[in-house]
C-alpha cells in the first residue's frame, strides 16, 4: 500500500542547532504510530515541519502523493492533515461549538456556518463534549480542552492526525477515555501519529514506534522491540545505565 | 425591541434635516462621518484585533484623490468613489507589506504611513498644491440645500458601511477574522488563509474611509495636508470603537455618537485644553470600561437597586 505520509531526509536547523537531522520514515494508511524521544529530541519540531509551520532546510515531505514541504499551513490543513497542540490552543472567547465549527468551515470546506455547526455537533458527541457545546472554550477543564482540540481536529476531516501529547496532565481515568477515543479515530480510517511521553499509551495504542534523539531517528519498530533497544535505553537513561543493563543480561 | 429602536433611529435620522438648523445638520453630518470611520476601523481593529493607526492615511489619500479628480473635471460623486478605490488599492498593498507584523510593531508601522504620505503631499507641489492646500470647485447651490445634500450623501455611505459590517459579521469572513483575533497560529492551522483574510479586513477598513475623505474634501471645499492626514483621525475612531464595543456592528456607531457629543462639550468648555481633556477621557475609558459601553450589563444596576 502506498504510504499516506513520507518523509525523506528531512532536516531542520535553528541557527547552530540541528533540530531534525536527516529523518526519513513512512506512515501507511490506518496506521497508529508512536513518536517518542527525550525532551528536546525534535518531536514537536517534526510536527511543525509536517504541518507547514516551519519549512524543512532539506529533504522532502510527501502527503497522499503530493509534495507538501513548501506549502503554507492553511493549505496543508485543507489537504487533510490536522494536529493538536501540546499547549492547547482554543479560541477562548468562542463557544465550544464555534471552536469546532471553525475547523469544519475552513479546513473541511463546509458550505455555510450553519452546516459547519451541524457537523461540529456530531464531533462533539463523538468526544463526549456535546453537553458543553454552548459554554465558552475558556471555561473548560484541561481534560475537556484536550477533547475539544481533538474534536476541532476531527472537524477538519483529516486523513492524518498528529497528536502532540494529548494525554499530558490527564489522570489515569481520563487517559483510558482518551485511548478509547484514539482507537475509535483509527477505526474511522484516520492515520495517526502520536507524540507521547506516557509509555502506557504508546505500548497499548501503537503498532509501530519511532524514536528521535537529538533530531536523529535512532530506532524504529514494534513497541516491545523499541523498548529493549539499547540505543533507546541509552538515550533515555544514559550510557552507564545501558552498560549496566547489558552486563546484567550477560 | 432592538429592531424597533434601530427603526426609530433610522426614521429620526431621515427626517432630521426637515427641521434642524444648519448647525445641527453640520454636527450630525460630522457624527455620521465619525461613525463611518469607527465602523471602518472596527473591521481591522475590532474583528481582527490589529491595532491599526492607518485611518488618517486612508482618509487623507481619499481626500486628495477626490480633490485632484474633481479639479481635473471629474464629477463630484464619481470623485468620491475614486477616493474610496484609491484608498482600497493602497490598503491592499500596504496590508501585504505590514500585516505580518503584530501588536505594537504593526501599530507603529501603520502610524508612520500617514506621516510619510503627508510629507509626500507636502513636497509634491505640482499635483497637490503642497502646504498651500487645494481649493475645490464650489457648488452653485443654496447653502441650505448643500448642507442637506451632504447630509444625505454621508448618511447613504454610513448605511452602506453598516450593511458591509453586518454582512461580514455574520459570514465566513467575520468568523475567520474572529478566529485570527483570538489565536492567529491556530487559525492558520485550521485552514484559514490568514494573509488574505487580514488583507480583506484592512481593505474594508480603508474603502469607506477613502470615500469619506473625498466627501470631506468636497464638503469643506478646502483641504491641506495637516488637516486630512491629522493623527487624531487615526486615534479618534479607536476611542469611539472602544467606547461603544469592539467587534460588534452597533458598538462603533454608539461610540461615535457619544464621542461627538463629548468632543463638542469638551471643545466648547475647554477651548485651550480640549485635546488634554480628551486624553484623560481615553485613559479613564481604558481603565474603567475596557470592553465598551455595550458590554456593561445595565440590568445589573436595576437589579441591585431592587434587591436592597
Amino acid at each position: 500500500m502506498n504510504p499516506i505520509l513520507q518523509l525523506q531526509g528531512v532536516t531542520r536547523h535553528f541557527g547552530g542547532l540541528t533540530a531534525l537531522d536527516n529523518v526519513s520514515f513512512d506512515l501507511r494508511p490506518n496506521e497508529i504510530v508512536g513518536l517518542i524521544g527525550p525532551n528536546g529530541a525534535g518531536k514537536t519540531t517534526l510536527v511543525n515541519v509536517v504541518t507547514g509551520a516551519y519549512r524543512p532546510n532539506a529533504g522532502q515531505i510527501t502527503f497522499d502523493g503530493k509534495r507538501i514541504d513548501s506549502l503554507k499551513p492553511y493549505s496543508i490543513s485543507r489537504l487533510g492533515i490536522a494536529r493538536t497542540f501540546q499547549v492547547v490552543q482554543p479560541f477562548p472567547k468562542m463557544t465550544v461549538l464555534e471552536n469546532v465549527a471553525a475547523g469544519a468551515l475552513f479546513a473541511a470546506g463546509a458550505k455555510s456556518l450553519e452546516s459547519a455547526k451541524e457537523h461540529a455537533l456530531e464531533h462533539l458527541e463523538f468526544v463526549g463534549l456535546a453537553e458543553l457545546a454552548d459554554s465558552p472554550a475558556s471555561a473548560l477543564t484541561l481534560a475537556d480542552r484536550r477533547r475539544l482540540e481533538l474534536a476541532k481536529s476531527l472537524a477538519m476531516n483529516p486523513k492524518l492526525l498528529l497528536l502532540d501529547e494529548v494525554n499530558a496532565g490527564l489522570n489515569p481515568v481520563e487517559i483510558n477515555q482518551s485511548l478509547h477515543l484514539i482507537r475509535g479515530l483509527a477505526e474511522k480510517g484516520i492515520s495517526i501519529l502520536i507524540i507521547e511521553h506516557l509509555m502506557k499509551v504508546v505500548m497499548s495504542a501503537c503498532y509501530r514506534v519511532i524514536v528521535l534523539h537529538h533530531g536523529q531517528m535512532i530506532s524504529e519498530g514494534s513497541p516491545s522491540k523499541v523498548a529493549s533497544d539499547p540505543r533507546v535505553i541509552e538515550a533515555y537513561l544514559g550510557s552507564r545505565f545501558a552498560a549496566q543493563q547489558k552486563s546484567n543480561a550477560l | 425591541m432592538r429592531r424597533l429602536l434601530l427603526g426609530l433611529a433610522l426614521i429620526f435620522m431621515l427626517v432630521l434635516p426637515l427641521w434642524g438648523n444648519n448647525y445641527i445638520i453640520r454636527l450630525t453630518t460630522m457624527m455620521i462621518l465619525y461613525s463611518v470611520l469607527s465602523l471602518s476601523w472596527n473591521f481591522i481593529g475590532g474583528f481582527t484585533g490589529y491595532p491599526s493607526f492607518a485611518t488618517a492615511s486612508f482618509f487623507g489619500l481619499g481626500a486628495y484623490a477626490g480633490a485632484i479628480s474633481q479639479l481635473h473635471g471629474v464629477p463630484m460623486y464619481l470623485a468620491w468613489i475614486i477616493g474610496g478605490l484609491v484608498a482600497a488599492v493602497f490598503a491592499a498593498a500596504l496590508g501585504l507589506a505590514i500585516l505580518h507584523l503584530k501588536g505594537h510593531y504593526f501599530a507603529i508601522a501603520s502610524l508612520v504611513v500617514a506621516e510619510v504620505l503627508r510629507e509626500i503631499v507636502n513636497s509634491w507641489t505640482d499635483l497637490t498644491g503642497g502646504g498651500m492646500g487645494l481649493n475645490l470647485p464650489i457648488l452653485r447651490l443654496d447653502v441650505d440645500v448643500q448642507a442637506r445634500l451632504f447630509y444625505y450623501s454621508m448618511f447613504g455611505l454610513a448605511i452602506m458601511t453598516i450593511i458591509a459590517a453586518s454582512y461580514v459579521s455574520n459570514r465566513r469572513l467575520g468568523f475567520g477574522l474572529r478566529c485570527i483575533k483570538q489565536n492567529e497560529d491556530a487559525a492558520n492551522m485550521i485552514g484559514i488563509n490568514t494573509t488574505i483574510y487580514k488583507t480583506s479586513a484592512f481593505v474594508l477598513s480603508a474603502v469607506f474611509v477613502g470615500y469619506a475623505g473625498a466627501f470631506y474634501a468636497s464638503w469643506v471645499n478646502y483641504i491641506e495636508p495637516g488637516d486630512v492626514f491629522d493623527i487624531l483621525l487615526s486615534v479618534k475612531p479607536i476611542v469611539m470603537v472602544l467606547l461603544g464595543s469592539a467587534g460588534t456592528v452597533v458598538g462603533p456607531v454608539v461610540g461615535a455618537v457619544i464621542f461627538l457629543f463629548l468632543e463638542e462639550m469638551v471643545w466648547r468648555n475647554f477651548l485651550t485644553f480640549h485635546v488634554g481633556v480628551l486624553g484623560l477621557l481615553v485613559v479613564c475609558l481604558i481603565l474603567y470600561l475596557p470592553d465598551g459601553l455595550l458590554a456593561v450589563d445595565f440590568r445589573r444596576f436595576i437589579h441591585l437597586k431592587g434587591s436592597r
